[in-house]
C-alpha cells in the first residue's frame, strides 16, 4: 500500500517536476511573492514571474548541460 | 485567448503524445499478437476516461482566480520542463526524439520478452506494453486539455483539439502501418514548451492578482518573446557545445584573433 502510494506520488513528481525541482520551487517563490506584492501594494507586479522565467531557464539549462558533460 | 490559440495548442500537444502512443501500440502489435495489444489499447482510454471524469469536473468548480493561480503554477512548472528538454534537443545536448529508432528498440525488446497468459489477456506483455503506452501518453494530453480547457471555460473545445488529434494519428497510422517518423516532433515540442510556458506564465499572474498591460492582448508579447528568447538559449548552448569539442589549440588561435 505505502509502496502503491510512494511510486504513485513519485511518478505525478517526475510527470509535472520532471528534472530540475529547483524550476518548481522558482516558479512557486516568484508567483507567491506576486500575491504578495498585489495584495500589499498598488504597484505593478506582472513583470515578476517573466523575469523568473528568464532567470530560471537558462540556470537550469546550464546545470543540466554541466551534468551531462561530467 | 482566442479560441483558435486554445484549439492550435492543444492539438499540437496532442498530435505529438498520440504519435508516441501509436509507435509503442505498433511495436507491441507487430512483434507480440493484436489481440492483446488492442485490448491493452481499450483498457487504456478506459481508464483514461474515467480519469478524466473524475479529474475535470473537480478542476472545473475551483474559483477562477484560484484556478488560474494553480492551473497556471501547473503549467508553468510542466511548460518549463517541455521547453528545457526542447532547447537542449535543438541545441544538440540531448538526443532528438526519434521514432524509427523508439521503434525498433520497442519491437526489438517486445520480440524477446516472453509469453505469458493471464486470465482473457493471450499476450500480457503485449497487453500492458499497450496499456502503459496510451495511459502515459494519454495522461499528458489530458492534463493540457483539462488545463487550458477549463481556464478558458471551454472544456468541450479543449477536448475536440484533443480527439481530433488522436483520430488524425489514428487514421494516419492504420494508413501507414508504420510508426509516422515524418511528423516533425522536436519542432512541435518546441513549439508546445512555448505555448505552455506562455499561458502558465500570464495565467499564473492573474490567478495570483496581477493586472496585465493590454491584458489578454499581452498573450501576443509574452509568446514570442519566450520564442525568441528559447531561440536565443539555443544558439548559445550550441555555440558552447561547439567550443567545448573544440581542439585547444584552435581555441588559443580563436581567442587571440577575437582580442585581435
Amino acid at each position: 500500500m505505502i509502496r502503491g502510494l510512494r511510486s504513485f506520488g513519485a511518478f505525478w513528481y517526475d510527470f509535472i517536476v520532471g528534472d530540475d525541482w529547483r524550476v518548481a520551487v522558482g516558479v512557486v517563490l516568484s508567483l507567491a511573492a506576486t500575491w504578495a506584492l498585489s495584495a500589499s501594494t498598488s504597484l505593478a507586479v506582472w513583470w515578476l514571474v517573466p523575469v523568473a522565467v528568464i532567470v530560471l531557464l537558462p540556470l537550469s539549462l546550464y546545470r543540466l548541460t554541466r551534468a551531462n558533460r561530467r | 485567448m482566442s479560441g483558435s490559440a486554445l484549439f492550435i495548442a492543444v492539438f499540437l500537444a496532442c498530435i505529438v503524445e498520440a504519435v508516441e502512443a501509436l509507435t509503442i501500440i505498433l511495436a507491441a502489435g507487430t512483434a507480440r499478437e493484436w489481440r492483446s495489444t488492442l485490448l491493452g489499447l481499450a483498457s487504456g482510454l478506459l481508464t483514461l476516461t474515467v480519469i478524466i471524469a473524475a479529474l475535470g469536473p473537480a478542476v472545473s468548480s475551483i474559483p477562477l482566480g484560484g484556478l488560474r493561480l494553480f492551473i497556471g503554477g501547473l503549467l508553468l512548472v510542466f511548460g518549463l520542463q517541455w521547453l528545457r528538454k526542447a532547447i537542449l534537443r535543438a541545441s544538440g545536448n540531448k538526443a532528438l526524439h526519434d521514432e524509427d529508432l523508439i521503434y525498433r528498440t520497442q519491437l526489438a525488446a517486445a520480440q524477446a520478452a516472453q509469453s505469458d497468459r493471464r486470465a482473457f489477456v493471450t499476450d500480457w506483455y503485449a497487453f500492458t506494453l499497450s496499456f502503459k503506452g496510451v495511459v502515459l501518453e494519454g495522461l499528458e494530453v489530458a492534463f493540457i486539455a483539462l488545463t487550458f480547457g477549463s481556464n478558458q471555460h471551454n472544456i468541450p473545445l479543449a477536448a475536440v483539439a484533443a480527439a481530433s488529434a488522436v483520430l488524425l494519428v489514428a487514421i494516419a497510422g492504420v494508413a501507414v502501418r508504420a510508426p509516422l517518423a515524418r511528423v516533425p516532433e522536436n519542432t512541435m515540442k518546441f513549439v508546445v514548451g512555448i505555448m505552455l510556458t506562455g499561458f502558465g506564465v500570464f495565467w499564473g499572474v492573474e490567478g495570483a492578482g496581477g493586472d496585465w498591460p493590454g491584458t489578454d492582448a499581452a498573450l501576443l508579447v509574452i509568446i514570442p518573446v519566450i520564442a525568441a528568447y528559447a531561440l536565443v538559449l539555443v544558439a548559445v548552448l550550441r555555440r558552447r557545445a561547439a567550443v567545448a569539442v573544440m581542439p585547444a589549440d584552435t581555441r588559443i588561435a580563436d581567442q587571440a584573433g577575437a582580442v585581435s
